[in-house]
């Protein structure tokens, strides 16, 4: 069973949840939830918790459902945030880092492509170094940060997962070109870009039906 | 106690708001205005400003990107509170 968050503001969450059902059984979990027993893998999704207010995720990382979030991810639990969801992980000190505003204030909204780096954790089950991978983008704080020896320290370790790929503009003016980042164990995958939209032919893409296979192999795992 | 808490975005980070600004006000006749930076300011009465430090740490500002200062309204205090 996977578990999608969802907070007031949150505006992804039906669709992260239609895309983990594609794989596996999923439900919601509200943010006052603190119980995630019987899950095997949650989601944070995208919107604008609590009303981005003050910064973006910055509000949502004390929600009760979070904090059960903290210790499932630290007992092992793999956890995926998505745009907003990966600035609340971030907030939360989950992931390395932090979302700043788009280096050209605007929200941006597009199609990119996306590289994979040599990663690891359960999130790179199907995904190899050098995969390209066609998702949206839909934000207005993405502009990944953080300081020049702690992102020596992330790419040393393995725990860029994505970059923008460098033939498209860096959209959003993130360090180095970093779309998404994993925790030191891998079991934590935040990223800006959103696989949820990126689950039907139809739409454009599946490619990003690969994050949420990973997510629902766990349960089979575990 | 009555408080003021500035946020401002750390030195060397990119602050595309103060850019903003910087460049719309030539526009307006203003000219030599240089390192437009936009922050952020918090009122807050509190009773304890002892906690004012942990607060701001952990939800006011954020240490990675954030800069703070805390300004005291020492007249403001009615002599009830801890401080």
């Amino acid at each position: 069973m996977i578990g999608v968050v969802q907070f007031p503001g949150s505006c992804d969450e039906r669709d992260a949840l239609a895309a983990a059902e594609r794989v596996a059984e999923a439900r919601l979990v509200w943010h006052e939830e603190t119980d995630l027993r019987g899950l095997d893998g949650v989601i944070v999704p995208g919107g604008f918790s609590y009303g981005d207010y003050l910064r973006a995720g910055a509000i949502a990382r004390f929600a009760p459902a979070m904090e059960s979030v903290a210790r499932f991810a630290a007992e092992g639990g793999p956890v995926l945030g998505i745009c907003n969801g990966f600035q609340v992980l971030c907030e939360a000190g989950l992931l390395p880092g932090a979302l700043l505003p788009n280096a050209e204030l605007r929200f941006v909204c597009r199609q990119v492509e996306l590289v994979a780096e040599g990663f690891g954790g359960p999130f790179a089950a199907d995904i190899a170094p050098g995969d390209r991978l066609s998702i949206p983008i839909k934000h207005m704080s993405g502009r990944y940060f953080a300081p020049d020896a702690e992102l020596d320290r992330l790419e040393a370790d393995g725990q860029v997962a994505f970059r923008y790929a460098e033939d498209w503009n860096n959209p959003n003016g993130s360090a180095r070109n970093i779309a998404g980042v994993t925790n030191e164990g891998g079991n934590v995958l935040g990223l800006m870009p959103h696989p949820e939209h990126a689950v039907d032919p139809l739409t454009g893409s599946d490619d990003g039906l690969a994050l949420f296979r990973a997510l629902a192999r766990q349960r089979v795992a575990a | 106690m009555k408080a003021k808490v500035l946020i401002r975005p750390k030195a060397g980070i990119l602050d595309p708001q103060g850019k903003a600004v910087e460049r719309s006000l030539p526009a307006l006749g203003f000219e030599g205005v240089h390192d437009v930076r936009v922050g952020r300011l918090v009122e807050l009465e509190v009773d304890d400003p002892s906690q004012l430090d942990a607060l701001c740490e952990k939800l006011l500002a954020n240490p990675l990107i954030e800069d703070y200062e805390v300004i005291l309204d020492e007249a403001s205090s009615n002599g009830t509170g801890p401080a």
